[in-house]
């Protein structure tokens, strides 16, 4: 186009670089103190150990809490996606008076403050009586991932075209079994990503799980504690190096899921909505 | 979703006079104080200048990548807008846990550059401090700014571009005349989109922010817990989406009238 491009390519194209840095090098601070050893998180290094990964690997409290993440987080993926497809059908497929409203309702959590709808969800379950535990962390979860759920589904559910639903129809299938026949298999991908970004949002959440939760901690919660003891915390990092690299692997899986068939220009739409 | 809101705000009507026990005739009372005490004004102001600072910083770092996915990537588009995306899944706890073993007293930069002989003491400015929360808000973030302001770059239609060259722009006006207006639907949502929940972050200030940090969420956390005022907690909480919401329509409502005028 003219002289200026390249050079500009070339200082974006180091900015971009640089940028991509400073958004791993923190994060990756965490596995590399993991495997230091010295209880002291600072440089230089002592060197090399796995012991800090033996000592999670003994650590009771710390099974307990991985199963009580595991039982959230799979209850709020399945939850939240089958509140999602429903969701995210009705919103595509009809178009109900009120729809906008009830829509804009569900998308709420994403734009209010985590710590406010924990305390008005906390507020509320205790004056209606409820008790704190894992139930409550998982409604609280559920109330999150909704969305979340419905901005994936939508898009897979927008991308499928609706002369396969009439035609099955109209060759004799009823709707139950179009739905399970046709439109189940269309939307799967999208179904399978959305159950396994609900999965990983559930998992690291924090504030929920913090506040509506009980004596039974899950994963983040019982991580949150450890951070008191200052001995205790390379343990916490090679716990920290572990979920990191779940969630990494999880999320790609779901990405690929999630693109499968699907045009590029969808590619932002995760997060904006 | 109603349920929980509508709860509170008829809570915070309310007054607490026990332990779960509340006087339900209505009252001010506790508006007036989330209001009218110093110690609330305070803590309202420095979250919103700690997001404001944060929202800022975020989306001028994040605007030039996002340029650059947008116009210079031509293959591999998906593995940068991936790449970006990926720490967003990533813990947040455990992306602002990593800034605390960095800033900290005895964190990485400090013991880095002590054992490197550049300082004898630790620097103490580093961590508990405004500074701190916005810098590891800033990096947490930072990936909600990238992808909005990335789906409006590249919307552009391209042949725009070329007609502001061949109408005699230079790269640098057609940037800012052609470019900048057409982004800013992005923009501002990336903006919204990280305003709204830092100003209410919690996790961020109590880990990094020291006294001096701490935030609205500390003190709304305080009043449903050991301060045991439900209604005051509700109160502050109503009271700070308010001011919020305010505050994004005015911004949305000045940012679009801007464009407009221009164009």
């Amino acid at each position: 186009m003219n002289s200026g491009t390249g050079v500009a390519a070339r200082i974006l194209g180091t900015y971009a670089v640089i940028y991509v840095a400073y958004l791993y090098v923190p994060v990756l601070f965490l596995p590399l103190f993991s495997f230091n050893d010295s209880i002291y998180i600072s440089f230089p290094l002592r060197g090399w150990t796995m012991k800090w990964y033996e000592t999670m690997l003994a650590n009771g409290a710390l099974h307990r809490a991985l199963i009580n993440s595991l039982k959230v987080g799979i209850a709020t993926a399945f939850i939240s996606t089958v509140l999602g497809i429903l969701g995210a059908r009705a919103v595509t497929r009809y178009r109900l008076p009120g729809q906008k409203p009830v829509v804009a309702m569900i998308m709420l959590p994403l734009v209010v403050p985590e710590i406010i709808l924990a305390m008005a969800l906390l507020m509320v379950i205790l004056r209606a009586g409820g008790s704190l535990g894992l139930v409550s962390i998982a409604a609280g979860h559920i109330l999150l991932c909704v969305p979340f759920a419905m901005v994936v589904l939508m898009s897979r559910f927008e991308g499928f075209d609706r002369s396969l639903e009439e035609s099955s129809q109209d060759l004799g299938e009823n709707a139950w079994w179009t739905f399970w026949r046709v439109t189940f298999p269309n939307v799967l991908p999208g179904i399978v990503a959305s159950l396994l970004l609900t999965f990983t949002i559930s998992f690291d959440e924090f504030i929920m799980a913090f506040f509506l939760g009980s004596t039974e901690p899950t994963l983040p919660v019982f991580m949150w504690n450890q951070l008191r003891f200052p001995r205790l915390l390379p343990g916490v990092l090679a716990l920290g190096a572990c979920i990191l690299i779940a969630s990494v692997f999880i999320v790609l899986v779901a990405e690929w899921f999630r693109r499968r068939n699907t045009p590029e220009t969808q590619s932002g739409d995760m997060i904006i909505g | 979703m109603l349920i929980p809101v509508l709860g509170m705000a008829i809570m915070s009507f309310w007054q607490q006079t026990g332990h779960m026990a509340f006087d339900v005739s209505g009252t001010l009372h506790n508006y007036v104080e989330a209001l009218t005490r110093d110690m609330y004004r305070v803590l309202f102001l420095r979250s919103l200048a700690i997001s404001g600072l944060t929202t800022l910083a975020t989306v001028v770092m994040a605007f030039p990548l996002a340029y650059f996915i947008a116009f210079y990537v031509k293959r591999h588009k998906m593995v940068w807008i991936i790449l970006v995306t990926l720490p967003f899944w990533t813990s947040y706890l455990l992306r602002v846990f990593a800034w605390k073993i960095i800033l900290g007293y005895n964190g990485a930069i400090n013991s880095g550059l002590i054992s490197l002989g550049a300082i004898s003491e630790p620097l103490t400015f580093l961590m508990y401090n405004p500074t701190a929360v916005v810098i590891t808000l800033t990096h947490a973030w930072a990936t909600v700014a990238i992808l909005p302001i990335y789906v409006s770059l590249e919307k552009i239609d391209r042949s725009v571009l070329e007609a502001a060259t061949d109408l005699g722009d230079s790269p640098f006006m057609r940037f800012i005349r052609v470019v900048l207006p057409l982004a800013l639907p992005g923009i501002l949502a990336a903006s919204v989109l990280i305003f709204i929940p830092t100003v209410g972050d919690y996790v961020t200030p109590s880990l990094v922010g020291g006294s001096d940090g701490y935030m609205i969420a500390n003190v709304i956390q305080f009043q449903f817990g050991r301060g045991s005022n439900w209604p005051s907690g509700a109160a502050i909480s109503l009271t700070a989406m308010t001011i919020v919401a305010i505050l994004v329509g005015v911004f949305v409502w000045m940012a679009r009238r801007m464009s407009g005028r221009r164009s």
